[in-house]
């Protein structure tokens, strides 16, 4: 089983709408959206979801308040500010001890520490995860609540559940839609992958962020390409990232021009592929055929 | 913008603010965070320090503790917790901060260093720095988690800038969601506002949510920011339009 990873390092440079072209060219997959903040797939996969999951990532703590004394030794061992202190001027009580939840990193650390056991410790729900079926094959999917921490994990859970699904349905390829940056959901989504599709664009920000992405799946030692969104709207960046590319003796595997009708498809809720049969698609298929070879590897 | 202004580059996974505002750095400072260092020769290994730790990133195994400091979050419940007081904290770095001026704007970025999880500390740290502007403005990561809570806690206005399409009408409702949650007054800026179709107007209006401003394609723009210059100069309606934006919101924050 091969897991393709698509990843960009920031929005806008079309990555989404890329995946959505590839997953309507290939067969025999499952795919994974793992944008878990900011998830965008679905919405030109015409999904219909089958199983809607809870996902619980970590712990959180909560004073409670009949037990608390305010003695105020807990924001002494927090060490991410999340205990707060306030005074209060209405009810019986003088004063409040309080764990902002967006503040709290779950650690544990003041549970251990209260004399009155006033602390409780607690698994909380912080999204959701979604089994969808689409046209193109089955979609693994999610949502984190809003502000919530713990996006690695969710990502680790998409992923593997997607290979289960893999496993049962007898389907040898995964395409996951990664995350921006470099930090923890992207290092969850590409560790143990198969192969890295950078998506880039001839723009000095797009190529500063593809330089970190690429430093990273080095870093992993995991295969990679690069493929150049837009390919036609800066030609002299174009060639820089070209000369980078086999400095860096990485392959890039497509170059595609850009083409309007990739936000008109998306407002028709489809994938360019099939919106357009002519514009970006040739390019679009060649980068598919070029990325076969490179999984066959 | 009449003012003093400081720049911070809160996007510390892909900071690309340097590309435009080409500062002159003067200083740089690392950010560390704490990882657990064992003294075996005290270590009496009962696992303890592995039993506490919610993150799975020390781990005792026979006569030997690994500590897994890319999955360490630096709370310090281990060496609090070693009954033989045999863990000391010692600091990691993960990336620093730079400092400098850059075209009159004080300048501020964070970054965190390639093959690092973890992204809040170096946000968390620089917005520590003193600023010497009367303005912060702070560019945040993109998403709805942590590094985005960090970046915009206790800011005094959040502006949401997206796209009329369907994904940047979705990203902007999770968006809407997240400063909603943490209590943040905020509006949003329509980019190339003449792309896509109506329906982040009719959700905002629905929502009564202020749009700030919109601001149509143009190529010109594109050209200007695929080769890293500041859109200032290239289009006086454009400078003008941001000129308005600015000023609506700094009128809104009694902070002035
Ligand atoms: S669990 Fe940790 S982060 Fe949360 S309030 Fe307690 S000490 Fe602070
Ligand atoms: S400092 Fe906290 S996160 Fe780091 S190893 Fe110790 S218990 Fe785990």
């Amino acid at each position: 089983m091969t897991e393709l990873v698509i990843v960009s390092g920031k929005g806008g440079t079309g990555k989404t709408s890329l995946v959505g072209s590839l997953a309507a060219l290939s067969r025999d997959k499952v795919l994974v959206d793992c944008d878990v903040d900011a998830a965008d797939l679905h919405l030109i996969l015409k999904n219909k979801i089958q199983k809607t999951s809870e996902f619980t990532g970590g712990k959180q703590a909560f004073i409670v308040e009949e037990d608390c004394t305010n003695c105020g030794l807990c924001p002494e061992y927090c060490r991410f500010d999340a205990i707060k202190h306030e005074e209060l001027t209405t009810g019986a009580e003088k004063e409040r001890y309080w764990i902002d939840k967006h503040a709290c990193d779950g650690c544990g650390v003041c549970v251990r520490h209260c004399p009155e056991n006033a602390i409780a410790f607690k698994e909380v729900i912080s999204g959701e995860w979604y089994l969808s079926d689409t046209p193109y094959g089955p979609l693994v999917h999610a949502r984190l609540g809003f502000a919530q921490a713990n996006s690695g994990k969710l990502v680790s859970l998409l992923r593997q559940q997607a290979r289960l699904l893999a496993d049962k349905r007898g389907l040898d390829l995964i395409i996951v839609d990664g995350p921006p940056g470099i930090g923890c959901p992207v290092i969850a989504s590409i560790t143990g992958a198969g192969y890295i599709l950078i998506v880039t664009e001839p723009s000095m920000s797009a190529m500063h962020d593809m330089e970190r992405l690429l430093q990273l799946t080095k870093h992993f030692r995991i295969p990679t390409g690069i493929c150049i969104n837009k390919s036609d709207i800066n030609p002299v960046l174009t060639s820089q990232i070209e000369e980078f590319a086999k400095n860096e003796k990485v392959r890039i595997l497509g170059r595609i021009p850009y083409d309007p009708s990739v936000t008109a498809a998306q407002l028709e809720g489809a994938t360019v592929v099939e919106y357009d049969v002519n514009g970006a698609s040739e390019s679009v298929k060649l980068l598919w055929s070029n990325l076969t070879e490179e999984l066959k590897e | 913008m009449g003012k003093d202004v400081a720049y911070l580059d809160c996007d510390v996974e892909e900071p690309n603010g340097r590309i435009f505002l080409k500062p002159e750095i003067t200083e740089q400072i690392d950010v560390t965070v704490p990882v657990p260092r064992v003294d075996l020769d005290k270590c009496t290994f009962r696992g303890e320090c592995s039993a506490a730790c919610e993150y799975h990133a020390i781990a005792v195994l026979g006569k030997a503790v690994e500590v897994f400091a890319s999955l360490c979050h630096g709370c310090g419940g281990c060496s609090d917790i070693c009954p033989e007081d045999a863990i000391e904290e010692i600091p990691r770095t993960i990336g620093h901060i730079s400092r400098g001026v850059g075209m009159g704007v004080e300048f501020l970025e964070g970054r965190l260093n390639v093959g690092e999880a973890i992204s809040p500390p170096v946000t968390k740290a620089l917005k520590k720095l003193a600023i010497t502007s009367d303005v912060a403005i702070i560019d945040a990561p993109p998403g709805t988690s942590c590094p985005v809570i960090e970046a915009i806690n206790d800011t005094d206005f959040v502006i949401l800038v997206t796209e009329p399409t369907p994904f940047g009408l979705n990203d902007l409702k999770l968006a809407v969601g997240m400063v909603r949650e943490i209590s943040l007054p905020f509006g949003v800026v329509i980019n190339r506002s003449d792309i896509g179709d109506n329906k982040t107007d009719e959700y905002c209006h629905r929502e009564r949510i202020d749009v700030l401003k919109k601001i149509p394609f143009s190529r010109r723009l594109a050209e200007a920011y695929s080769r890293g210059e500041m859109m200032f100069g290239v289009d006086s309606e454009y400078e003008k339009s941001l000129r308005e934006l600015y000023e609506n919101i700094a009128g809104r924050s009694n902070h002035d």
